[in-house]
């Protein structure tokens, strides 16, 4: 009961911290502080009620459970991580995107492909793709060339759709300054259309990442070797050890989060003139 | 009028080129085993008899779209004609299964997806606390958790549709809270000016200006969940042996090397999702149009 009752308190005392600190003007302090407080009285309720209520661990473990376990299987996590995050979902991601680039570079040049390769690639964007796992698990076997494959896939749409938008981007004053220095079709492409389609590119970049990771994961569930963070969540939720499965999710949760941000810093350098990097 | 017609004919010269590229693949990738079992008979194939063998296989390694759309009319059309329309082996049955779990999961999704959207706008708390997590929420692979989630539900005895939907529910609320949040937000300052001269409550101001204007971005989110509904519904599917749908197709067909199978169920999961987001493109148009917001 006093449990259950701490956390009830703790959740209302940093709800009446939050609404106070929303009340005061914005900065980058509350900004930050709001979203952790938040999270931070979520845990402790998710605590209290672990184990005020009694709630049995294989249905849901406490937060500091995961935490000990966490602690305990650094190896079999990295191995984990290292399996379907580098050379799964990463290779898969960098191989998907760059392809998706490269097609709509060439198609750039053809208005006739462009007008067809458009509604086609929303089409398919829209499907769930991740049906292709079982297909492509078969092609290339258990290990992670079939998890790149998949992610490749994955990506290949949604990026390819960014980029040809992308490089419409520009305005026609703009285009029509560059014909005025006579620069030649690579010429404009480099130093003008390309930069101009940044912002849609990295918008294309940060949706893959997240469809990397789930790719990646995903394609796991259909065969393979004995590690991978998708291995290890169906077998321990066999096993019915969810301790386990909750700190695989942790780590794909950090790893997404991380690989988001990261997209997103590189994005900010990359893109520093437009409205929306704006700060202040 | 002028731009549809210009669009047909690129279109339909890119689906060509699909379904060339889809046969070709077919023979590059069925080739070798075809010249396996030539070989073993002690017969050479020429091309022609080669690319008749490749794209006749029981268990291709691609089947051919010609042998997909037989096996689609064969577990759809043909058994609706015998009368066995809901039977376990009929794809209609297991469509049937995976569309009740979109769209239950899809409402809910909605559902909370537009309450967490009126808090956030109305609350400044809340947008302060919870939009970061949302938006981090969604950087979380949760397709990954699918299983654990169903299993869970289903040892707390909550079990059929409603695991399932959670999924789905999980993956589309996401893109109609920021929608709606943009959507509710988008009247300027001068409507809402306008509202408060003539002493509109703020119920008022809810019912008459902002819910009306977030229409057009309403729409456009609920055709994103809707696909992301039917992905974590076929997703849902996958871990544990359930009694059909889709997803549970495609699993029991990679156990058993059925390509034919897997890709039926796939087209279908295609078809599927072309229908659903259809259908809200179909409501949107016939809602913008009363509202006088058509483009």
């Amino acid at each position: 009961m006093i449990w259950i009752g701490g956390a009830v308190l703790f959740w209302l005392v940093s709800w009446r911290a939050n609404t106070w600190m929303a009340r005061l003007p914005r900065s980058r302090l509350t900004g930050i502080a709001v979203p952790t407080l938040f999270g931070l009285a979520l845990l402790v309720l998710w605590q209290g009620v672990v184990r005020g209520a009694h709630i049995n661990p294989v249905l849901l473990p406490a937060p500091t459970d995961i935490a000990v376990k966490i602690a305990s299987s650094l190896p079999i996590l990295w191995a984990d991580f290292f399996q379907t995050f580098v050379k799964g979902a990463l290779s898969g991601y960098v191989i998907g995107c760059g392809a998706a680039v490269l097609t709509a570079i060439m198609v750039d040049r053809s208005p006739f492909l462009q007008a067809g390769l458009l509604p086609v690639g929303n089409f398919v964007a829209a499907l769930p793709i991740i049906g292709m796992a079982p297909i492509l698990v078969m092609w290339f076997g258990f290990d992670w060339q079939s998890k790149a494959a998949v992610v490749v896939v994955m990506v290949f749409f949604p990026m390819l759709v960014n980029t040809v938008e992308g490089l419409h981007a520009s305005s026609a004053m703009q285009r029509d300054l560059i014909r005025t220095y006579a620069a030649s079709y690579p010429q404009a492409l480099l130093r003008l259309r390309l930069p101009a389609a940044m912002p849609f590119i990295f918008n294309g970049l940060k949706i893959s990442t997240t469809l990397a990771l789930i790719g990646a994961i995903v394609a796991e569930f259909f065969g393979s070797p004995i590690k991978g963070m998708g291995f290890r969540i169906s077998t321990e939720v066999g096993r019915l050890a969810l301790d386990m499965v909750w700190a695989e999710i942790a780590v794909a949760a950090l790893a997404g989060s991380a690989f988001y941000g990261f997209v997103a810093m590189i994005e900010r350098v990359v893109t520093f003139w437009h409205p929306s990097q704006r700060r202040g | 009028m002028n731009r549809k017609h210009s669009r047909v004919l690129p279109v339909l010269t890119v689906v060509l080129a699909i379904f060339v590229l889809w046969y070709a693949g077919a023979v590059a990738l069925n080739a070798k085993w075809a010249e396996d079992k030539a070989t073993r008979a002690n017969i050479t194939l020429s091309f022609p008899q080669l690319v008749a063998d490749t794209w006749s296989q029981d268990k291709p390694k691609l089947p051919t779209p010609h042998q997909v759309a037989r096996e689609i009319w064969k577990t759809t059309g043909a058994m609706a004609l015998r009368g066995r329309t809901f039977s376990k082996r009929s794809l209609i049955f297991h469509s049937w299964i995976t569309l009740s779990t979109t769209v239950l999961g899809f409402v809910m999704g909605a559902g909370l997806g537009i309450l967490l959207a009126v808090g956030i706008v109305h609350s400044r708390a809340m947008d302060m606390s919870v939009m970061p997590w949302i938006i981090a929420s969604q950087t979380v692979p949760i397709l990954a958790i699918a299983p654990m989630v169903v299993v869970v539900l289903n040892a707390v005895g909550i079990s059929g549709l409603l695991p399932k939907a959670v999924i789905s529910m999980y993956l589309s609320f996401f893109p109609i809270v920021v929608g709606m949040v943009k959507g509710l937000r988008s009247p300027d300052r001068m409507q809402l000016d306008q509202m408060r001269t003539w002493y509109a409550s703020k119920s008022q101001t809810f019912w008459k200006l902002r819910l009306p204007g977030s229409m057009p971005y309403l729409f456009t989110s609920l055709k994103i969940a809707m696909a992301a509904a039917l992905v974590g519904a076929i997703v849902a599917e996958l871990p544990i042996n359930q009694n059909g749908g889709l997803g549970a197709r495609m699993l029991v067909g990679s156990y058993y090397g059925q390509t034919i199978q897997i890709w039926s169920a796939l087209i279908t999961a295609a078809v599927l999702a072309a229908v659903l987001v259809g259908f809200i493109g179909f409501v949107q148009g016939a809602t913008l149009k009363r509202m006088g917001m058509a483009q």
